[in-house]
């Protein structure tokens, strides 16, 4: 089987952005995203500090510290971008105005709950920003993650142990293995990894899959 | 005659009592009152209570406030980072007590406190930790929280430009908390790069009207090293 590396997950995600849409893309491996978009949509990118049109990163020299992205990088902003405070900001996300975000997450459940933000060891000092307004707010909740923890244990599970960020928001799953849409009736196998059969990723998942009818 | 301007930070920060509630505007560096912070170590409050996204990063501005022991409580979105020590050595100390918000119901708070709202209901963290022990209700198809607005004695905050009426505009992303931290405090201080003559400022740019600002100090940008 070929497993997807980072940037393969990135890009399989991208090619579900359609054009016109507004998104946010989470720390990590979502902002990844970015990298991948097809250079015939325009779609708009959010960045919860503040900018609607987030431009790549500016070249060596050309950085302003008034000009930064959600994880506090130096950003730039594309024609047509607009600033606005944090109130506004999230009103975007909770309001239902942002069409997709991409997050990472430790564990997804069968019915579309996310844990992100804690670890749930009683000694972590626990961080959330903006992963619970995402995921509450925004039309589609994609997440990007390994299927398997570090020791082979599935990441999508039945009820997550981890703290949970949002409940019945996310809408698709995207893996090292596979995409995996979530439905009202479960979740639903889109698409699976050259060399890896229904049979095996079934295997590998922590709850039970469907085949989508036009999966490959 | 309407004069806001004050001749220094340690001036405008004089006031502030032991156990205030200060909100302290900026994301990251970006719109971070870096001068006003460190004029409000200098003035030596004690016992605050800090609003502000994080919890300081590295040494200066915010986790500085909180390396000299000065804050008791802190409310915020993002406390941990790879440089947020000051913060993880006090509270792990058991001498900062700390309040985790989601960013957006933050800034709601905050907006809702100089807003003049009793209460609101948010989706936001319905059914997680940060939701137990709270209110809830379903309105409609849907579960919310509810949650109470967060006013402060004091607000500092940095803005690009302002008059002498206290009118601000901003600069890119260094807007962030400033705009709704100016209208849910007391005593507004903003730090400015410019300040301007009255009128200089159009009123189509002005992002936080001078009604939700008290005072103002011009602190001229650091030059670079080349």
């Amino acid at each position: 089987m070929k497993k997807l590396d980072r940037n393969q997950i990135a890009a399989r995600v991208a090619r579900d952005i359609p054009d016109g849409a507004t998104v946010n893309l989470g720390i990590g491996l979502p902002t990844l995203v970015a990298n991948h978009l097809p250079k015939d949509r325009e779609v708009v990118l959010h960045s919860e500090n503040g900018i609607l049109g987030l431009g790549p990163k500016p070249a060596a020299g050309a950085e302003d510290e008034d000009l930064i992205d959600a994880g506090k990088n130096p950003a730039t902003a594309l024609a047509g971008a607009s600033y606005f405070h944090h109130a506004d900001s999230f009103a975007m996300i909770r309001g239902g105005h942002i069409d997709i975000c991409v997050l990472g997450a430790f564990q997804v459940s069968a019915t579309g709950d996310i844990a992100n933000w804690h670890t749930g060891e009683p000694d972590a000092i626990p961080a959330v920003g903006g992963a619970m307004d995402l995921a509450a707010g925004a039309k589609q909740v994609f997440v990007t993650m390994e299927h398997l923890t570090k020791d082979g244990r599935s990441k999508i599970v039945e009820r997550c142990s981890y703290p949970l960020t949002g409940v019945r928001c996310v809408t698709r799953i995207y893996t090292d293995l596979a995409v995996i849409d979530v439905r009202p009736d479960g979740l639903h196998v889109v698409d699976i990894v050259e060399g890896l059969s229904f049979e095996e990723l079934q295997r590998l998942s922590g709850v039970p899959l469907k085949r989508l009818a036009t999966a490959a | 005659m309407i004069d806001k301007f004050i001749d220094s930070a340690a001036a405008a920060l004089a006031d502030v009592p032991d156990g205030a509630t200060v909100m302290i505007g900026g994301f990251g560096n970006a719109g971070m009152p870096a001068e006003l912070i460190d004029a409000l170590i200098a003035q030596g409050a004690r016992d605050l209570t800090v609003v502000n996204n994080n919890a300081g990063n590295a040494d200066a501005g915010l986790a500085a406030l909180i390396g000299a022991g000065r804050v008791r409580r802190i409310i915020c979105s993002f406390p941990r980072q790879t440089d947020s020590w000051h913060f993880d050595k006090a509270y792990r100390a058991g001498k900062l007590e700390l309040e985790l918000v989601p960013q957006g119901t933050l800034a709601e708070r905050i907006r809702a406190a100089g807003a003049g709202i009793g209460a609101f209901y948010t989706p936001t963290a319905f059914g997680t930790r940060l939701a137990e022990g709270k209110e809830t209700r379903r309105i409609g198809e849907r579960d919310y929280v509810l949650e109470f607005p967060i006013h402060a004695d004091f607000a500092l905050i940095k803005a690009d430009r302002a008059d002498r009426w206290g009118n601000l505009a901003y600069r890119m992303t260094a807007r962030n908390f400033g705009p709704i931290m100016a209208a849910a405090a007391t005593c507004t201080v903003a730090q400015v790069r410019e300040t301007v003559a009255l009128g200089a400022l159009d009123p189509e740019v002005v992002v936080t009207p001078g009604i939700f600002v008290r005072r103002v100090v011009r602190i001229a940008p650091l030059r670079r090293a080349a």
